[in-house]
């Protein structure tokens, strides 16, 4: 299984190898999508962990056995219609119309509660009007 | 009594602020409810607009002297490398070009985040741009290193010239292949799930005088937000192509070489942009004024989305490798509604031209000329037509012999 967590560690928790031991223990595919540590040495991960069910869910105990908080990673699209010229050129990859053209007027509007985050918009955008937000909280 | 007008009367209405200025979209209504002679009397100019990738721009910069004085050899900005073959610190910065280390299509599709368009973005957006340029050093420029910070503002001279803009319509790009292509004209999924097309149509300067009666070289134009000039027809421009009835070409055809001051241009009508897969380029903002100088050139600007058609081309094979197939044509007014149809099933269009920023355009356009700010210009020379017979070439292939070393006739 596949999944993007988010990891809330404290100081303490930061001095300790956990990517290590998620590889070397219990044989998981780690891809770091994000990482930010402040001064204090707090901060937070997100993670792409995969492997066998197992592995995974021993893995995943292992990391909150340490006191880090894990949390599914929840993710936004966001439309920055400064940035958007209005080409249209996301509309037609809009699965759920969240990014729909207005016929008469021709304009881009995007509706935030039809989108399903598939980020088959982020590809097709050539001014990067739209991008792909993690939902990170402040410093556990 | 047929009407006539000239460019010097219809000035005079624009300088007294009594000229009637309309959009190529607003003439389309007027039109049909006047009829084309009486439109024609009571109009003087119609705008059009259009808001498009357009690869072949670029600016021609002169950055003034270092102390002691270099002849640049190469110069980047921003890390990207404008051409500097030609006066010592003279450069052009081209639209698509990429900084040295872009990691391209190594990783497909590549991203293409910053290249040449961005630079000119972020220069007319008054940014900080790093210059850097090398020489090897001569007895009147003996520098051989520039690093600095410079903005628009700290360079003598810098121009746009677009030796390429404002096609004249273009393909509509669909894909019969079985897997996703990345293209200048965006994403085709496979097995023609889209249909990608690319022009303002019936609000797109060439569409609106299609055999260049009234645009030529020193028409003067809105270009990136200000002012700009027609400086020679565009290069690929091939206007002896099949037109329909209303004189509008059934597929690409002509094209303008602009120019303007880059100084007095705004970032919003020249924007960089990053097609997945394809490259870096600009989006260029360009406007025309169309005099009406009597019914023809009416009849001409009030040309409608739904009687403006372009081929349909296959991305996979048809276009690359330019295999001839005839897939039909489809008309502006279905492409703009989303859908059309091709073999019978159903296709969603993906629009690449901006149609929003044409209509402002085009606005911005009729508020300056109503203002009296911006007077017409006549040609002072017209650009190849319908008549002129121009061929659409190709590179040849031949097999370069011994003598062609180094692009031959030596001197030594």
């Amino acid at each position: 299984m596949k999944n993007k967590l988010v990891c809330y560690f404290s100081a303490a928790q930061s001095e300790q190898p956990i990517i290590y031991r998620l590889v070397k223990n219990y044989d998981l595919i780690v891809n770091i999508l994000k990482a930010d540590i402040n001064p204090q040495k707090e901060g937070y991960l997100v993670l792409e962990l995969e492997g066998d069910k197992n592995s995974y869910t021993e893995g995943v105990a292992f990391i909150k056995s340490l006191g880090v908080v894990v949390e599914p990673l929840s993710e936004t699209i966001v439309w920055q219609s400064e940035v958007c010229i209005q080409c249209g050129a996301c509309a037609s990859f809009c699965p759920t119309e969240a990014l729909n053209i207005e016929r008469n007027s021709m304009e881009i509007s995007f509706i935030d509660s039809k989108c399903v985050i598939c980020g088959m918009c982020l590809d097709c955008c050539p001014t990067r009007a739209i991008q792909l937000h993690f939902e990170i909280k402040g410093a556990v | 009594m047929a009407v006539k007008k000239s460019y010097e009367e219809i000035n005079e209405k624009i300088k007294r602020g009594e000229a009637v200025v309309v959009t190529a979209e607003e003439v389309i209504e007027i039109a049909a409810e006047k009829g084309y002679a009486k439109a024609a009397k009571e109009i003087d100019v119609v705008t059009t607009g259009t808001f498009g990738a357009m690869c072949s721009s670029g600016a021609f910069i002169n950055f003034g002297h270092s102390n002691p004085r270099i002849k640049m050899k190469k110069v980047w900005l921003n890390g990207v490398e404008a051409y500097s073959g030609i006066a010592a610190v003279d450069a052009y910065i081209g639209a698509a070009q990429l900084p040295d280390n872009d990691p391209e299509n190594k990783v497909f599709p590549g991203r293409f985040s910053y290249g040449g368009g961005h630079v000119i973005h972020d220069l007319v957006a008054r940014k900080e741009i790093r210059l850097e340029a090398v020489g090897y050093g001569t007895d009147c420029y003996p520098n051989q290193k520039v690093d600095t910070i410079i903005t628009l503002d700290d360079v003598n001279d810098a121009f746009l010239f677009n030796p390429r803009n404002a096609y004249q319509n273009y393909n509509c790009a669909i894909n019969l292949g079985d897997k996703v292509l990345y293209t200048y004209m965006g994403i085709l999924k496979p097995k023609v799930g889209n249909a990608s097309y690319s022009s303002a149509g019936q609000l797109s300067p060439l569409m609106n005088d299609p055999y260049y009666r009234t645009i030529g070289v020193g028409t003067r134009i809105f270009l990136g937000g200000g002012i700009g000039y027609v400086a020679w027809n565009g290069t690929q421009h091939h206007p002896n192509v099949s037109r329909g009835e209303n004189g509008v070409p059934q597929t690409g055809a002509g094209t303008l070489s602009l120019i303007g001051d880059l100084k007095q241009m705004d970032p919003n009508w020249l924007v960089g942009l990053s097609f997945i897969g394809y490259g870096a380029t600009m989006a260029v903002g360009i406007g025309i004024p169309i005099p009406i100088l009597d019914e023809e050139m009416l009849r001409y600007t009030a040309v409608k989305d739904e009687d403006i058609f372009c081929p349909l081309v296959d991305y996979n094979e048809g276009y690359p490798y330019s295999k001839p197939m005839d897939l039909g044509l489809v008309n502006y007014k279905d492409l703009k509604s989303g859908k059309i149809l091709f073999n019978g099933k159903e296709v969603v269009t993906t629009s690449q031209s901006s149609y929003p920023r044409a209509r402002r355009i085009a606005e911005i356009l009729k508020e300056w000329i109503q203002r009296g700010q911006f007077e017409l210009t006549r040609p002072v020379a017209n650009i190849p037509s319908a008549d002129d017979d121009i061929i659409f070439k190709s590179i040849p292939e031949r097999k370069p012999g011994v003598t062609y070393f180094n692009g031959g006739n030596r001197r030594d």
